[in-house]
């Protein structure tokens, strides 16, 4: 597909998980070589401007450089918490692919 | 328990509904010296302790009598300890049933040990600080269904050394069910806190079960997963020093690799510096992740330092009702008829039943999971008005749904498929308490 966007998801892999109103994606590049990619252009403040509305806290970012692999730990991020959000998703569990489908290419 | 090198420690359950099947197999074919089945989380917790308040005699795992019955015999003829939290709020309870159940299937003289303690309700003030946010405790102006504090390896440890074949505890924190049985084996000193951390990594990775074995990962063309219907629980084959392999049955589904294992690595884990346990404070920041054989990952190179000097505490508080409904669209403008439907119920809840308390509604196969994160347009055809209340009072959950349901024969045209739910609601807070107020006890009954 000439012309289509390049995704966080064609060079990485993530797993969301929830404690209390906090989430916390990890992301997983595929290729060592595409980890400085990676690091570059997933920073915590990119990951906080692109979804103002559901993350209403901080955003952490925790290297793992060894194993290619970034953690962002995001507060204020699952609605309110499991026991309190409305959405059908409580937890937050689909919140990996929120930071999968990100653009590699800055704009 | 076995005297190979290698201590064999299969998961059983990762959480409060998991599969039954893949534990069997497991228990059977695993050669395993321990299984452990974590059932237990924050909302599991608060709703056992309503179950406890409604009929003493429950409060516990509700499959824990389907797994007993299968598990139980298996264990015993292979010689496999068990090691689980599905006690919930009720672990004398959920003890003296798995004796029972032993009893029936003839399992003479198995000794289950009962680990309690960590209900700590009464050692609360209302003037005690919430965790990770501001306030006190007396600030929750609802009814509060229970407080646990987390138990740690040394509950869990003078049941191993009286030789009980089942502990079942209540809120003990999930790795710790690894770990007590390797301090146990391998006679790791309680401030050992290196290998405390590396026996901690070994419980992180198996206690969500198929999480580290292909479950919770499989995107088709991406990350591909073999035969996941028949997914199988992970095996850790520990050494002395912590280092573990993690590994599967070979005939069951899923698969254990270095991505598998990093995805759960740092799952639910924030600073992977200090990952706080009751029995250490683990560090998996430098872990090594090695493959070293089909569906065999090596990790080592945990940390440790001191454990906290306090416990966390899960409150439980009644939290209302939660009503979900909905009725789905099909067809040309199916989106707009679904836009429709919604303003007519935002429009009755608010201005004809005078509803003030939170609302949500999505329209499924729109934007629904996402909906706070952002808009996204969508071609769809068929879309599902999604309803959502919490509210304190049942009412307003059962008006809702009557509202969604009216919607078949006064709303838009062509609206059909109407379900509806109202479930009781819990909240919890997290506090921190001393660890010498906590008392763990243990108590053996024997089959």
């Amino acid at each position: 597909m000439s012309g289509a966007r390049r995704l966080v998801r064609d060079i990485a892999h993530a797993r969301a998980g929830d404690k209390g109103n906090t989430s916390n994606v990890c992301v997983w590049a595929y290729n060592a070589a595409d980890y400085p990619l990676l690091k570059e252009i997933l920073t915590a403040d990119r990951i906080r401007r692109a979804y103002p509305d559901l993350i209403r806290g901080s955003v952490e970012r925790y290297e793992i450089e060894h194993l290619h692999g970034l953690n962002f730990v995001m507060r204020e991020a699952v609605e309110g918490g499991v026991n309190a959000s409305l959405n059908l998703d409580s937890h937050g569990k689909s919140w990996s692919y929120l930071i999968l489908a990100l653009p590699i290419e800055l704009e | 328990m076995g005297t190979d090198a290698a201590f064999r420690i299969g998961t059983g359950a990762g959480f409060s509904a998991d599969r039954l099947d893949p534990a069997i197999d497991l228990a059977q074919c695993g050669e395993l010296d321990v299984m452990i089945i974590e059932c237990l989380g924050e909302r599991t917790l608060a709703f056992a302790h309503r179950d406890r308040k409604l009929d003493p005699t429950k409060g516990y795992n509700a499959l824990l009598e389907r797994r007993m019955r299968a598990l139980l015999p298996v264990c015993r003829e292979k010689g496999t300890v068990i090691i689980t939290n599905m006690g919930a709020a009720n672990p004398r309870a959920a003890a003296e049933r798995t004796v029972a159940i032993a009893r029936e299937l003839g399992l003479a003289g198995m000794k289950i040990a009962c680990v309690e303690g960590d209900e700590v309700t009464d050692l609360l003030e209302p003037d005690t600080p919430l965790m990770d946010e501001p306030g006190i405790l007396g600030d929750i102006s609802l009814p509060t269904v229970g407080a646990n504090a987390y138990l740690g390896a040394d509950a869990i440890l003078p049941s191993l050394h009286a030789g009980a074949d089942v502990v079942i505890g209540g809120r003990i924190a999930d790795p710790s069910l690894a770990v007590a049985p390797l301090a146990y084996r391998f006679g790791w000193p309680p401030d050992d806190w290196k290998r405390l951390g590396a026996g901690t990594l070994v419980g992180h990775l198996l206690e969500c079960g198929m999480q580290v074995t292909g479950g919770y990962f499989a995107d088709p063309g991406h990350k591909d997963v073999p035969d996941l219907a028949y997914c199988g629980f992970p095996i850790a084959e520990v050494q002395q020093d912590g280092c573990a392999i993690i590994t599967k049955l070979a005939k069951a589904g899923g698969c254990v690799t270095p991505a598998t294992v990093k995805e759960q690595l740092l799952y639910e884990v924030h600073d992977p510096h200090s990952y706080l346990t009751p029995d250490v404070t683990a560090d998996f920041s430098d872990v090594a992740v090695e493959p070293v054989g089909p569906d065999r990952v090596q990790v080592s190179n945990a940390f440790g330092r001191k454990r906290p000097e306090r416990l966390k505490v899960t409150v439980g508080f009644e939290g209302g009702f939660l009503g979900e409904a909905g009725l789905s669209y099909a067809g040309a403008n199916a989106q707009g008829r679904a836009r429709l439907a919604a303003d007519i119920l935002e429009e009755r809840m608010r201005n004809v039943h005078c509803v003030q308390g939170p609302i949500r509604i999505d329209l499924v196969g729109v934007n629904s999971l996402f909906a706070s994160a952002g808009e996204k347009p969508s071609d769809t055809e068929d879309v599902r008005l999604r309803v959502a209340i919490r509210s304190p009072n049942r009412e307003d959950a059962e008006l809702m749904l009557w509202e969604v349901e009216s919607l078949l024969c006064c709303g838009p045209a062509g609206g059909g498929g109407f379900r509806g739910t109202i479930v009781p609601s819990v909240v919890t807070r997290s506090v921190l308490i001393e660890r010498e107020r906590v008392r763990p006890t243990a108590t053996m009954l024997v089959a």
